[in-house]
């Protein structure tokens, strides 16, 4: 099972746009770097929800706004690693619609529960598969951290690591 | 012009988040970016050849869809062509 890092500010975040936004889906991206075995999420960014006909049961994030996300990261030496909304008053599983409208492979959706206004559950599902037609969601571990080690350390860390075993 | 592969296309890409490629309009940019990685053309394009419709391609800041032109569009060395698939969904 994949799993999703998170630190305890994004994790925070992204369950409070959900209770500010009840009884509306809130809906965001998540900014991270690939690691070992999922995503590393270090920032989240709030985007406005464009189903404003149906926003209690519905989310769409505008492509323009996704355009100025993915500029953001790549200004941050990041990548896009996955999307949150809230399901206000509904389980933190994945929907038909969740489904149908998945199209990032490889990426993570997090859904938060949003109960009478208060985030309960949060999961997170790898959109998993090679293509369109073969895309299926696998449920996630969700590992919220304190602070990520700088990335020099890791790599200082990981050759130790491998020096360790080659002894 | 540049073009920037989104996240779930980048493994068709050669790992690459971006393709510098020498075009006059969108689609002849988008013909040269899947010459070159031809992985990337069942991901873009129905096989009748359209963009999928969960495929959103921006000139800088327009969507190409809206443009008088759309994919016949000229385009300059100094653009940069955005691939963003869509994303919604809800309960």
């Amino acid at each position: 099972m994949s799993v999703l890092r998170l630190t305890r500010a994004v994790y925070g975040a992204i369950r409070a746009d959900g209770e500010e936004t009840y009884p509306h889906e809130c809906c965001g991206a998540l900014l991270g770097r690939p690691a070992s075995g999922g995503w590393q999420v270090e920032a989240s960014v709030k985007a406005g929800n464009t189903r404003t006909d149906s926003a209690h049961n519905r989310y769409q994030i505008a492509p323009a706004e996704l355009v100025k996300i993915e500029r953001r990261a790549r200004s941050q030496g990041l990548s896009i690693a996955g999307f949150y909304h809230s399901h206000p008053d509904h389980p933190a599983q994945w929907s038909q619609t969740d489904f149908a409208e998945a199209h990032w492979l490889g990426c993570s959706y997090v859904i938060t529960a949003v109960a009478q206004g208060k985030a309960t559950v949060t999961n997170s599902f790898l959109l998993a598969g090679a293509t369109e037609e073969d895309k299926h969601f696998q449920q996630e571990n969700i590992d919220v951290v304190e602070t990520f080690e700088p990335l020099t350390a890791q790599a200082e860390s990981k050759k130790a690591s491998e020096r360790k075993t080659a002894e | 012009m540049t073009i920037f592969i989104p996240t779930p296309l980048r493994q068709f890409a050669g790992g690459k988040d971006s393709v510098d490629v020498v075009a006059g309009t969108v689609n002849a940019a988008l013909d040269e970016l899947t010459r070159n990685f031809p992985d990337l053309r069942r991901h873009l394009f129905t096989g009748e050849g359209k963009l999928r419709a969960f495929v959103n391609v921006y000139l800088n800041d327009e969507d190409v869809r809206y443009l008088p032109q759309k994919e016949a569009t000229a385009v300059s060395t100094s653009d940069t062509l955005s691939i963003v698939p869509s994303i919604a969904g809800g309960r």
